[in-house]
């Protein structure tokens, strides 16, 4: 016999065994999942989850695909949450400390509990990245934000109403565009691609036969 | 965590650490990889593929998974869904929330269309945001279009469609120059210069990365442009069939309310399917890197309205998926490990092959090691070591949490620290590299106004695919969809919408007899156990 757990999905108990993760479980025990199942490899965040552990009473958030269950778990996901997306134009707004405070001013009402670090399923140091965006340092929000993956169980903690994810996104947003330097080398290619400078180039390649091209391709030099 | 057997195979990788460091394994000849994809690789095992009864492809094969779901008739087949009550009347349908659809929904928006998305999970549910190591672009000066060319066409066993991939080669750059603007945060140097790194199979240095959440990185990327232009996205919404009029022309699509079960009628001028990949048909039993909701719905879709597949025979297992611990079994380990150093190595710790090969390749060759023993045995089947504390000791402490961080929290969620021990792989199910054939412009050529980009379009790869080249295809035949969708439309009459096609195409089915039970697109995956 295998070793087998019990588990509770919205407080029904269901008998599953003990290396399943979360969300394998609930398949195991009949359900078919349309929300809070995304990529299934922790990447998406569509599966935040809930959890206490029968006689503690720490509630834990975590992703469901990532989280293997354990003896007495008490288990509800959040397959959605209604976190505060702003709207923008990134051509009209800049890099700058207001951009936080317009579109964002929630942060500032942030009473540093930490909730929404201790929240994260990634472990990310969430209200680092928020007291980042407060001071308008963009880049470092964007750098302490980058492996976000947006299931939101920061926001559902917070008793500020921060929209966390969000938050991150628009600053890794302005880094990506305005903040990092710009590639001129990627600009001189466009440009020499848009003048017409490859397409001899590309032409000859293509108008070989496949003799010759197998030739080159099994002799190309490859760079070290 | 590991087992005993395990832990004394590690023993081995260990003691040939250090005199493999200083080494690169041979590369293969043409006849040796040859030879070897015949000999393992899973495209060639006969009793995977099925042949196809009807339609354009008739008496082609396709994985048995894949027939059997062509095979089969349309859930709408005697409903009575009232055609003439339209729901959402558009410009523009895209089917599918990945990169393709929402860079589509982008240019198609900017070109001044009215533009919807459809997609049966959410926006970003998709292949395109577990995509982790990188995408190609020939854009530093050692580099060019016509090398990109020519390591995507040999690695595709010179099958891709010429003038599919001189697009996607020559529209690289500028494909990375929109993503840039857009604001995704690409890896660079402090003068900007892109930190670029091989792939397997690229002869030039031309993978850009955003660290290893490159997928992920670019869908949020375009999902949050989505919605800052305020285009509608119907999430929990799967397009069930295809609507034609009475001029052969895409009409649009029926939608199934993925929560409700209740059928909604879109009407569009010009349809984009852009519903991505298969891995969640399991082919061959093999286990996939894939988001739950490839299930090859847009082929089943386009081919039932009478539109041709390209290439559906075959398919690409990446080389690394995770063969242990259980819970994360089939989950993609980036090619960009191997990028970074890391070497294939079996049980008895030999580096059998370079690790760079291409993917079918790679592939192939592991599951040649495993079937001759030379595989670790672990709970689910066995695999080979891929030896990540190279890494660090090739470029330093501290290289692995910095460059590859998903794939270190990943493996730590189990008690792996990849960063001090080896890590254990097995090919896992990861892209189609058929589909639907399009023209260059992005059209389908059997079903006028109707456009497929991204995964679900055949022919831009050949038989193989490289690493980075998909990433860059949903971008670069994504946005050019959108384009030639938004101006397609401005001209195109619409007829009444109908569903004539899939009453043929039951007729076709029976009088070939061979009709499956079920009924298609799948939509998701049977993964519910109902046994007591």
């Amino acid at each position: 016999m295998e070793n087998m757990v019990n588990v509770y999905f919205y407080g029904k108990r269901y008998v599953v065994p003990a290396e399943l993760t979360i969300m394998t479980a609930m398949e195991y025990a009949g359900y078919t999942l349309s929300r809070g199942c995304g990529c299934r490899h922790g990447f998406c965040g569509a599966c935040a989850t809930i959890y206490r552990i029968k006689g503690s009473n720490e509630l834990k958030t975590c992703l469901a695909c990532q989280t293997q269950v354990q003896e007495g778990m008490y288990v509800a996901s959040i397959p959605f949450f209604p976190t505060d997306k702003r709207t923008y134009s990134m051509d009209e707004i800049k890099a700058d400390q207001r951009v936080m405070m317009e579109l964002y001013p929630e942060i500032y009402a942030c009473i540093g509990c930490n909730a929404c670090t201790k929240a994260c399923t990634q472990s990310l140091n969430v209200m680092q990245y928020i007291a980042y965006a407060q001071r308008g340092e963009l880049e470092k929000c964007a750098e302490e934000s980058f492996d976000c993956v947006g299931c939101g169980c920061c926001s559902v903690r917070c008793p500020a109403g921060i929209s966390h994810p969000m938050v991150g996104l628009l600053a890794r947003r302005l880094t990506g565009k305005y903040i990092a330097p710009k590639s001129e080398h990627l600009y001189a290619r466009v440009a020499e691609i848009n003048a017409g400078a490859h397409d001899d180039l590309i032409e000859a390649v293509m108008q070989k036969p496949i003799s010759e091209l197998q030739e080159l391709y099994n002799h190309r030099d490859i760079e070290k | 965590m590991f087992t005993e057997t395990m832990l004394e195979s590690i023993k081995k990788v260990e003691a040939t650490r250090a005199a493999r460091m200083g080494t690169e394994p041979r590369r293969m000849t043409a006849e040796e990889k040859s030879e070897l994809l015949k000999a393992y690789h899973p495209d060639y095992r006969a009793e995977g593929f099925k042949e196809i009864k009807i339609g354009p492809n008739k008496g082609e094969k396709a994985p048995v998974e894949l027939t059997n779901l062509l095979h089969s008739n349309s859930r709408l087949l005697g409903v009575n869904v009232d055609l003439t009550k339209i729901d959402y009347d558009v410009d523009v349908l895209v089917i599918g929330g990945g990169g393709a659809g929402a860079a589509a929904a982008i240019e198609a928006h900017e070109a001044g269309a009215n533009v919807m998305v459809v997609t049966k999970l959410r926006i970003g549910d998709a292949n395109t945001m577990m995509a982790e190591g990188g995408i190609q672009a020939a854009d530093k000066e050692n580099d060019s279009p016509a090398q990109h060319y020519l390591d995507a066409f040999g690695g595709g066993h010179f099958a891709a469609r010429p003038e599919l991939l001189r697009r996607l080669v020559m529209e690289a750059p500028d494909a990375i120059r929109w993503l840039n603007e857009l604001g995704v945060m690409f890896d660079k140097d402090e003068d900007g210069r892109m930190v670029t790194t091989h792939g397997g199979g690229t002869s030039r240095k031309r993978m850009h990365a955003c660290k290893d959440y490159s997928g992920a990185e670019i869908m949020r990327t375009v999902r949050d442009e989505v919605i800052n232009r305020k285009i509608p996205v119907v999430e929990f919404t799967s397009a069930v069939e295809l609507l034609k009029d009475e001029k052969g022309q895409a009409a649009g699509a029926v939608l199934l309310n993925m929560e409700t079960g209740d059928y909604l009628v879109a009407r569009a001028k010009t349809v984009i399917i852009a519903t991505g990949g298969a891995g969640r048909l399991h082919y061959q039993n093999f286990p996939t890197s894939n988001h739950y909701g490839a299930t090859a719905d847009g082929l089943i879709l386009g081919y039932r309205a009478g539109a041709p597949l390209l290439y559906q025979d075959t398919i690409q297992y990446h080389p690394t998926g995770v063969a242990y611990p259980s819970q994360i079994f089939g989950a993609l380990v980036t090619e960009k490990v191997r990028s970074l150093g890391a070497m294939l190595v079996n049980k008895d710790g030999e580096a059998y092959a370079h690790p760079l090969e291409t993917r079918d390749v790679s592939a192939s060759a592991i599951i040649r090691e495993c079937d001759s023993g030379k595989g670790v045995d672990t709970p689910l089947g066995s695999g080979v070591w891929l030896d990540t504390p190279m890494i660090e000791l090739l470029h330093g402490e501290g290289t692995i949490e910095k460059r590859i961080p998903a794939m270190l929290r990943m493996y730590l969620n189990y008690g792996i620290d990849m960063r001090k021990v080896p890590i254990l792989v097995y090919p896992t199910l990861h892209y189609q590299n058929g589909g639907l054939e399009i023209g260059g412009e992005g059209f389908t050529k059997a079903i006028p106004n109707l456009l497929v980009a991204g995964e679900a379009v055949g022919g831009i790869h050949g038989r193989n695919r490289l690493m980075g080249n998909s990433l860059l295809d949903i971008i670069v035949f994504g946005r050019n969809a959108g384009k030639a969708a938004a101006k397609k439309a401005k001209e195109v009459e619409l007829g009444t919408p109908n569903l004539d096609h899939i009453y043929a195409y039951a007729e076709m089915l029976k009088e070939a007899g061979c009709a499956e039970a079920g009924v298609s697109p799948l939509l998701l995956p049977k993964y519910a156990r109902h046994e007591r």
